[in-house]
């Protein structure tokens, strides 16, 4: 992967590039692979669409590198809301937006290696670590919230230093918990219910990324940055039974 | 309030109505019906809003059993259904009254039959919606022991029937570029829409994989380094291997895997619809014929309002409800209490 600040210049005059999808929605995006500007970009950019407040988009979503936009294929003019899109993109320069407000900085305790990280050796012998010199980097700096897709409340966060760009595993772990951390590709992420993955598991945490039954059902926004302080195994059971839906988890506001 | 009881049911029962639109930006997908048009028909057989929840069955259906007296309707998949014995018409409302037991069995052609009731299955939402979604962990699948609560009905009546075209044996779908399309060569779209595929046994509401005779299909850009990126329903998405999936709404919301283009949603029951086993075939079509296809088969209730006829029962079969014809020209006051099978 190339580095993540020059991957895309704005100067690229391919993006950003508009297409459909489907006949209900329309795609924006800002960068053809996983980059740090591109990804700020979009979450910019998907907060701005939102602030118009156009009644004929229904929905809208940020994704690593672009943004979608759903309209009603009935009554929606197409060419209209492209020429607003298309305005509100010439209006300033997307890529040099800085981080959205209102950004919270969570620190989730985990506990790595063992039965509850069972592949931490492997992942750290791709990146040329040992187990101990892992834990200590992908500790020792927060990670970004890039996006929250594929399952409900699923946070993709990076981005990690480049030798962490170690690939997905070629078979498919059968079935990994709820809360578990799992890597690939200098991102990482902490699986909000159990689940099949091509990531590999080097930690547990007790952090519910989805909380249907609440009243903030998604407790992470894009942005956010979030700390994993190592913990030992024996803590774990205490801060799940002290609080089941963080799991020892703290948030503060990034000022 | 009245309710429906479940003495049992198949593996793949829940209860489902229009979804969860709105969560998409938190990975969480609409989910909903897996086929929308079935609901909207039982909707409109009741005479009710397209809102109201109803009872999915994938593949076979279970035995339920009337508290208090109520109006169903039975759409989608045709199944083997019976009313304490006697068997009912599908695409059609019956009375089911009170202590009265339904039966319905293996689907005959076609994956979701749907158990509509006049008021709508009244279960608690949950973020907005009666769906279950049980990738996401979201409500549970219906069991033996449930007690299903219907809410309040309107005027309905029962031995109303809808005529429905063929949806239930494959065929071909429309499709319209996407994003990703463009991903893949000109004679690779070619090869696409010149295949006939075969629904494999790997599938759900997530979505169904096809398979072919011929090559695997390879996006020109390489199949496994595209970024993550939204997903719609109706996408086609090329797995690592090159086999095909259309994403059915309850999807993962963000995927990397290449999609070749997107199934129109006017098609997408045709696709949920097709049973293992059952042959498909794409053809790409334009925005403007998509659109142009959807506004001429227009939407809501009036898009159904001549289908919609009284069931003409022959007297002197009456132990066969199944030969129930629809019949033209009946006007809608007709008396047709007690011919309902109750």
């Amino acid at each position: 992967m190339p580095d993540a600040e020059t991957a895309i210049r704005p100067e690229d005059a391919a993006y950003p590039r508009l297409a459909t999808m489907g006949l209900t929605g329309l795609l924006v995006s800002f960068a053809g692979r996983l980059d740090e500007r591109a990804n700020r970009a979009a979450v910019a950019f998907r907060s701005a669409v939102e602030a118009e407040g156009w009644a004929d988009v229904e929905e809208t979503a940020a994704s690593l590198a672009s943004v979608f936009l759903r309209f009603d294929p009935f009554e929606t003019d197409l060419a209209a809301i492209e020429t607003r899109l298309r305005a509100l993109l010439d209006s300033r320069d997307w890529y040099a937006v800085g981080l959205p407000t209102g950004r919270r900085l969570w620190r989730i305790p985990t506990v790595f290696g063992g039965e509850y990280g069972p592949q931490l050796a492997e992942a750290a012998a791709l990146a040329g670590r040992t187990s101990e010199e892992a834990v200590a980097e992908l500790t020792a700096a927060p990670v970004r919230v890039l996006t929250i897709g594929f399952a409900p409340g699923l946070p993709y966060m990076g981005t990690l230093p480049a030798q962490w760009d170690i690939p997905r595993q070629t078979g498919v772990t059968p079935r990994i918990p709820a809360g578990a951390l799992v890597i690939a590709v200098r991102q990482l992420i902490v699986f909000p219910t159990a689940t099949p993955t091509g990531w590999r598991h080097v930690g547990q945490t007790g952090f519910r990324g989805f909380r249907p039954e609440a009243a903030e059902p998604f407790p992470l926004r894009s942005g956010d940055e979030v700390r994993f302080v190592p913990i030992a195994a024996e803590e774990l059971a205490d801060l799940r039974a002290a609080n089941p839906d963080n799991g020892g988890a703290v948030a503060e506001p990034i000022p | 309030m009245s309710a429906l009881l479940v003495l049992a049911a198949g593996p793949g029962v829940t209860v489902q109505d229009r979804g969860r639109p709105g969560w998409l930006a938190q990975g969480l997908s609409r989910g909903g019906a897996a086929d929308v048009l079935a609901l909207a028909e039982g909707a409109a057989l009741l005479g009710q809003t397209e809102d109201c929840a109803a009872v999915e069955m994938a593949m076979s259906g279970g035995t339920f059993e009337a508290e208090g007296d109520l109006i169903i309707a039975l759409t989608g998949a045709s199944m083997a259904a019976t009313l304490d014995g006697v068997p009912l018409a599908w695409n059609a409302t019956h009375r089911l009254g009170q202590g009265q037991r339904l039966v319905i069995g293996g689907a005959k052609a076609g994956v979701y039959g749907y158990l509509h009731v006049a008021g709508g299955i009244a279960t608690a939402p949950v973020m907005g919606s009666r769906s279950a979604h049980l990738t996401a962990g979201l409500g549970a699948a219906v069991g033996s022991g449930d007690r299903l609560p219907v809410g309040e009905a309107g005027p309905t009546r029962p031995g109303l029937g809808i005529a429905v075209a063929d949806r239930f044996s494959g065929g071909t779908v429309g499709v319209v570029p996407s994003a990703q399309t463009g991903l893949f060569s000109a004679a690779e779209r070619d090869r696409f829409a010149a295949a006939t595929f075969t629904r494999d046994a790997r599938g759900n509401r997530q979505g169904v994989r096809l398979v072919h005779d011929g090559a695997p299909f390879a996006a020109t850009e390489g199949q496994l380094s595209i970024v993550s990126e939204i997903i719609v329903p109706g996408d086609i998405q090329m797995t690592g291997d090159g086999t095909p999936y259309v994403l059915l709404p309850e999807c993962q919301t963000m995927g990397g895997y290449p999609r070749i283009g997107t199934v129109v949603p006017q098609d997408l029951p045709v696709v949920a619809q097709a049973a293992p086993g059952t042959r498909l075939r794409f053809r790409f079509v334009t925005r403007e014929e998509a659109l142009a296809d959807l506004h001429r088969q227009g939407r809501g209730a009036a898009r159904f309002g001549g289908a919609i006829r009284p069931l003409l029962r022959d007297p002197g079969d009456i132990a066969d409800l199944l030969a129930y014809q629809l019949i033209g020209g009946v006007t809608a006051g007709a008396d047709l209490d007690g011919e309902d099978g109750a």
